[in-house]
């Protein structure tokens, strides 16, 4: 039996697909046992297929790095 | 309001209506201005306004673009900003501007600004039938990409709302998509300080959203 914390972090894992198979099977006990941490899981999928949903675009620290040289320069 | 029906005669309206108003200015004078910080601007809303941008130009190199513009304008402009508005709200007005600029600019461009109207989609269909071109009543994909574009800022300002370490690991793992190894190695973190991270910002953001769009 893993603690719940444990079960949390496989439960991320698994959103970005990163999860082992002994790792999920591991989940899959917990999320039985646990109503708490089922409920969890279930949010925690549903910010997935959101994130997925909004199609969300973000500028890499490299570029937003230029962007405030850009404006240090103009102050 | 519901005293004002209790109240008759004009003069004693008035004065309800004067307290009222009094009442209002305290609420005014107790809300903290607001107040522009140009250093912060990048940190907390280049995103968001990069993905306001990129809901209307979808060319991310120009919406890039106009967002650093936006931020120069922004900056030159700081003394006319009176604090009515919020900043973010303030900087998306000027992004606003930008965006419809843009679109002049390229339209005044001869030869791009010929638009082709092609209705019915398919070109080898035989006919001009009518009812080939009539709007499909069950398409709900123009409604949900409006709901998208809203959900989309409704994330971002979110995100904007975690710390700074959170918001990084978790924007480069869901939305950028780099690899858990890479992550690690560029921030000098390890993997399970990672996960922790985005347990962390995932569990925040969901209760972010709770309350902001369910």
């Amino acid at each position: 039996m893993i603690s719940c914390d444990k079960a949390a972090i496989i439960c991320n894992k698994a959103q970005y697909r990163e999860a082992t198979f002994t790792e999920k099977l591991k989940l899959r006990f917990h999320l039985f046992m646990c109503k708490t941490c089922s409920k969890a899981t279930k949010e925690n999928t549903q910010l997935t297929t959101l994130c997925q949903k909004a199609d969300l675009h973000s500028l890499t620290e490299q570029e937003k790095l230029k962007m405030k040289q850009i404006l240090d320069k103009m102050n | 309001m519901a005293a004002l029906n209790y109240i008759s005669g004009n003069e004693k309206k008035l004065k309800v209506i004067k307290s009222n108003s009094i009442t209002f200015d305290n609420d005014k004078k107790r809300m903290p201005e607001h107040q522009l910080m140009p250093d912060k601007w990048v940190d907390l809303y280049a995103d968001y306004l990069f993905n306001y941008a990129i809901g209307r130009i979808s060319d991310a190199e120009v919406a890039k673009d106009l967002v650093q513009e936006t931020f120069m304008a922004g900056l030159k402009s700081a003394k006319n900003y009176k604090g009515d508005a919020a900043e973010r709200t303030w900087l998306i007005a000027i992004l606003k501007r930008k965006v419809i600029d843009h679109y002049r600019k390229t339209n005044s461009k001869k030869g791009k600004a010929e638009v082709r109207m092609n209705y019915s989609s398919q070109t080898d269909a035989e006919g001009d039938w009518l009812e080939e071109q009539v709007a499909d009543p069950f398409s709900s994909f123009e409604n949900s990409d409006i709901e998208n574009e809203e959900l989309g800022l409704a994330i971002q300002s979110c995100i904007a709302k975690l710390p700074k370490k959170q918001a990084l690991v978790f924007t480069m793992k869901t939305i950028q998509g780099v690899s858990t190894e890479d992550i690690c190695n560029e921030l000098d973190i390890n993997p399970s300080n990672l996960w922790v991270m985005i347990h962390r910002a995932r569990t925040a953001l969901m209760d972010c959203l709770n309350q902001n769009w369910f």
